[in-house]
């Protein structure tokens, strides 16, 4: 599908998804509530059968955090980019691990490195930190280590 | 201090716990020689089958991501080659073309050809070392010896032109650092005729092995729905058919002028991801005599100012490394630096996928698997 047609589908699917212009895919913006049902139809409707989610990350931008999903068909060969905002102190969505495994790995990532707390995770724990690093998320802006050298 | 030195932490049960049945709970790593690196598996054997694999991440963990929010475009770069050392030239390829893509950049023809012939040379470098490793790990040793044989010519080309022979940063914003070595297309020839005359060696030695062939037939079956699921990419995704060239489905630079086949096998088993990268070295070689003697003069790069600078918003760039599919996602605010950036590396998806593959295989074959999927820690430990 082109974007504009894309743009067309998922306005019939979420009529509360805004989009963001510029990039060099189609920028979803959703409310971190209606991402679950959401990703659903993403990877089951039929003409749009997203089932490669290639990258999964989290940006602090001091206010918020916002997840974003690139997600592709390795059927129709279109991509999109779904982005959530989050609340930065209880930063929460549901996990998408049951539809793509690769969510598991990098969801523990965000949950680590972000802090952001991912519903229903199958198993939610320190995967890179040692123990004791709980709460500490180093790639937020306002992380400092005093130890070890982070920042050049 | 932050770093726990006990392998075996409180949460993990202890060997022979009373849960009724005979699990063992086994740790390899994270120093072994079967697993190319530091990583840490807690395996939970029942008898010789493994019941489930636990990788421990983070014992080399660097934080490149964060340390790159505080580089300049030019100096990130550098950071990159210490992600998979073994493709260093096309991680450092990523990053440029995202910094180029932002900047809209338009990169000399010169340029473009020597990164393309460099590509494939570190392809080649690194899919001998595989191919020595993953020997070695199902116990035969000369091919180790026979594939630096090789691997040898190639780095000696490295270090002519770039000055190094492991960690290159070869290739800037632009163009590439400086132009080739008078000697290297003599020297590339030279390469391509050995290899052309002793690639059949790696057949007769492992390809047609019965012992090899027994060991990784029907061993770590994943099928083509869970490897995209499993986000798995490369060689080792192409290995259960799944079409995820990037140099095929994303041309950058001259691939999409250039004739080679990507290599795709059915099977889904360990012998199928090592039949992907053993034809994948003859593509690699075919793509590197169709350029090494039309490289365009001119450039070899593009004029830039000192200081570089990005306009604001996000920028997305994928290379096809040794291991797979190399995502630099780049959020620019407008700076000399990145607000923020994202590196999705291959080997992380890859290996998030071991666990699916090894349950209820032996715990002999699990070697087998990992050497498969020819995991690089550092690029998975960003």
């Amino acid at each position: 599908m082109t974007r504009e047609e894309l743009k067309i589908k998922i306005t019939d699917l979420l009529p509360s998804a805004t989009f963001e212009e510029g990039g060099e895919w189609l920028n979803v913006q959703i409310d971190p509530a209606s991402w679950l049902p959401f990703a659903e139809q993403l990877k089951k409707s039929p003409d749009l059968l997203f089932d490669y989610l290639f990258c999964v990350t989290c940006i602090d931008w001091k206010t918020h955090l916002t997840m974003v999903y690139h997600l592709s068909s390795t059927t129709f060969r279109h991509t999109i980019v779904v982005k959530a905002k989050l609340d930065r102190n209880t930063p929460e969505i549901e996990t998408v691990a049951h539809l793509w495994r690769t969510a598991e790995f990098n969801e523990r990532e965000a949950y680590e490195m972000f802090g952001v707390n991912f519903l229903h995770h199958p198993d939610l724990r320190l995967l890179i930190l040692p123990e004791g690093w709980e709460g500490k998320n180093p790639m937020r802006k306002d992380f400092e280590d005093p130890v070890n050298m982070i920042k050049l | 201090m932050y770093r726990e030195t006990s392998i075996v932490n409180e949460s993990t049960p202890t060997p022979f716990s009373g849960n009724g049945e005979s699990d063992m709970i086994i740790n390899v790593g994270p120093q072994h020689p079967s697993t190319h690196g530091v990583l840490h598996l807690i395996i939970t054997l029942n008898g010789e089958t493994v019941k489930k694999v636990e990788p421990h991440l983070g014992y080399i963990h660097r934080s490149i991501e964060k340390m790159c929010e505080s580089l300049t475009y030019r100096q990130f770069i550098y950071v990159t080659s210490r992600m998979d050392y073994l493709s260093a030239h096309i991680n450092n390829h990523g990053c440029a073309l995202c910094v180029e893509k932002g900047m809209q950049l338009e990169v000399p023809p010169r340029a473009q050809v020597i990164r393309v012939l460099m590509d494939e040379l570190t392809r080649l470098a690194s899919h001998q070392l595989w191919w020595g490793a993953l020997a070695m790990d199902v116990g035969a040793l000369t091919p180790f010896f026979l594939a630096f044989r090789e691997r040898e010519m190639i780095n000696d080309i490295m270090e002519e032109t770039c000055g190094t022979r492991l960690t290159m940063n070869y290739m800037v914003p632009g163009g590439v650092m400086s132009d080739i070595h008078p000697d290297f297309q003599k020297k590339v020839h030279a390469f391509i005729d050995h290899f052309k005359k002793k690639i059949h060696e790696y057949d007769e030695l492992i390809t047609d092995n019965i012992i090899f062939q027994n060991r990784t037939k029907g061993v770590g079956y994943i099928s083509k729905e869970d490897a995209i699921s499993y986000g798995m990419s490369g060689p080792s995704a192409r290995g259960s058919g799944v079409q995820c060239d990037i140099r095929k489905l994303y041309p950058y630079e001259v691939y999409d002028k250039l004739q080679f086949d990507e290599i795709i096998e059915a099977g889904g088993d360990s012998f199928s991801r090592y039949m992907v990268r053993i034809k994948e070295m003859k593509q690699s070689m075919s793509v590197i005599e169709q350029l090494i003697d039309n490289i365009p003069e001119g450039d070899f790069q593009a004029k830039t100012k000192a200081v570089l600078k990005l306009p604001k918003g996000e920028f997305y760039s994928r290379v096809e490394t040794a291991r797979g599919e190399l995502g630099v996602y780049l959020i620019s605010e407008g700076g000399t630096t990145p607000y923020r950036i994202k590196f999705r590396s291959p080997g992380y998806c890859n290996l998030s996928a071991l666990d699916h593959m090894a349950r209820g295989q032996k715990i002999g074959d699990l070697v087998a698997i990992m050497g498969t999927l020819d995991l690089v820690i550092p690029d998975i430990d960003r």
